[in-house]
């Protein structure tokens, strides 16, 4: 079960956690590899951790007679040939290989290069895995699925998604047999909510929808899931108490018993609507 | 000479294009006879390295020089290394700055002006990680 939004902020993380909690023994997947904040509400003790690499090519300039194959070759203008040099931009590379293989001189092979590290670990019975991205790496989908990777059928897995909808959301929530959708009834809300189930529609994946700090903005975002038919699974309210635990990295369900019911619920509806 | 100007068009009246990589076309032109020719720029809409694969196209056309506003890091190094001098801070029509260039009221550049996707338009974001990150 992947916990989605849009956009940022709206509680993806505070719902995930929660949820997590509630009904024990899950695996939890933290995929924000750019921010990752769940191990800040649940306070694992890592006992696994492990670098990420990806594969970049390396020219031989002994044998490179600069002909540019190579850089014709690459769709993402990784390689840069002057008549004297070949320049690699790594941090542009997808990692592809095809550089290596249409070199005809055979003078470009690979070395890994760390963009990011993977980290295990538990809280409880719970499972934690998550991912960070170095500073100044723009590709956040190989941690990702090197995240995903670690994922193990025996259990419920959550994943916490980054906010928008770009690749690394459609890398978290693929293969998923549900997505909760957490928003705030806000026009921005709103705005970033419709975006992503237009995604979710697209990828065949079910959705619901949490609406987090109810109460707040205006009823454009119940009138809009009531439009389309889209089950609001539960709704939080705007709380100080909830923001205070919150501020001090303690998930609210925690404190507040009664909530731990509800995301039991939450869970439970979660089961039915995907199937499973 | 073979003098490169990214321009918004394809004469020598154009008015100079202030972005690399993304520019509408590179007026490449010989300083001696201003006899030109005008290559469209096929970089202008690539997702990542844009400068880099703009600076292959002219790399391959034997430019001596590249006027135009703004340079990338990715850009600068790859034209540095190809042995390309590059002048920036340009405006006014193609054949403009280059008599302004002739002239010796043009310095070439050692450090890239603006950091990368610059030339990308408003809204698009900042390339791979686009539409993220937006908080109240």
């Amino acid at each position: 079960m992947a916990v989605a939004s849009g956009k940022g902020g709206t509680g993806k993380t505070s719902v995930a956690v929660n949820m997590a909690l509630s009904i024990g023994n899950v695996q939890f997947l933290d995929c924000d590899v750019e921010e990752p904040n769940a191990y800040l509400l649940l306070h694992p003790e890592i006992s696994r951790t492990e670098p990420v690499y990806l594969p970049v090519p390396v020219i031989n300039e002994e044998l490179c007679d600069h002909c540019g194959k190579c850089a014709e070759f690459c769709s993402n203008n990784a390689i840069f040939v002057s008549p004297e040099k070949v320049l690699v931009f790594p941090e542009l590379c997808y990692s592809c290989g095809g550089c290596a293989i249409i070199c005809p001189r055979k003078a470009i092979s690979e070395e890994q290069r760390k963009i990011g590290t993977l980290r295990l670990g538990s809280a409880g019975d719970l499972e934690l895995v998550y991912g960070e991205l170095e500073v100044g790496e723009p590709m956040a989908v190989p941690v990702i699925k090197e995240v995903k990777r670690q994922i193990k059928n025996d259990r419920p897995v959550i994943l916490d998604s980054p906010p928008g909808t770009s690749c690394p959301v459609i890398e978290t929530v693929k293969e998923s047999d549900f997505c909760v959708l957490v928003t705030e009834p806000t026009p921005f809300g709103l705005h970033d909510l419709k975006i992503t189930v237009q995604v979710l529609k697209h990828m065949g994946i079910p959705f619901g929808v949490v609406v987090n700090r109810a109460g707040i903005g205006d009823k454009k975002v119940y009138e809009y899931c009531k439009e389309k038919n889209i089950p609001i699974l539960l709704e939080i309210p705007y709380q100080r108490k909830i923001a205070e635990l919150y501020s001090r990295g303690i998930p609210f369900s925690l404190e507040m018993p009664e909530w731990k019911e509800k995301f039991q619920t939450l869970f439970n509806q979660v089961r039915k609507l995907a199937g499973k | 000479m073979k003098i490169c100007v990214t321009a918004a068009g394809n004469t020598l009246d154009a008015p100079v294009d202030p972005r690399f990589g993304r520019t509408a076309h590179f007026m490449i032109v010989d300083s001696e006879n201003m006899s030109f020719e005008a290559v469209s720029n096929t970089a202008g809409g690539a997702m990542s390295g844009a400068g880099i694969q703009a600076a292959q196209t002219i790399a391959s056309k034997g430019v001596n020089v590249v006027i135009t506003g703004n340079v990338g890091p990715n850009a600068f190094q790859a034209l540095a290394s190809a042995g390309i001098k590059i002048v920036v801070g340009a405006y006014g029509t193609v054949r403009e700055v280059i008599e302004k260039y002739k002239r010796g009221e043009l310095t070439e550049t050692r450090a890239p002006t603006v950091g990368g996707h610059f030339g990308r338009g408003r809204g698009m974001g900042t390339g791979m990680g686009r539409g993220r990150r937006r908080q109240p």
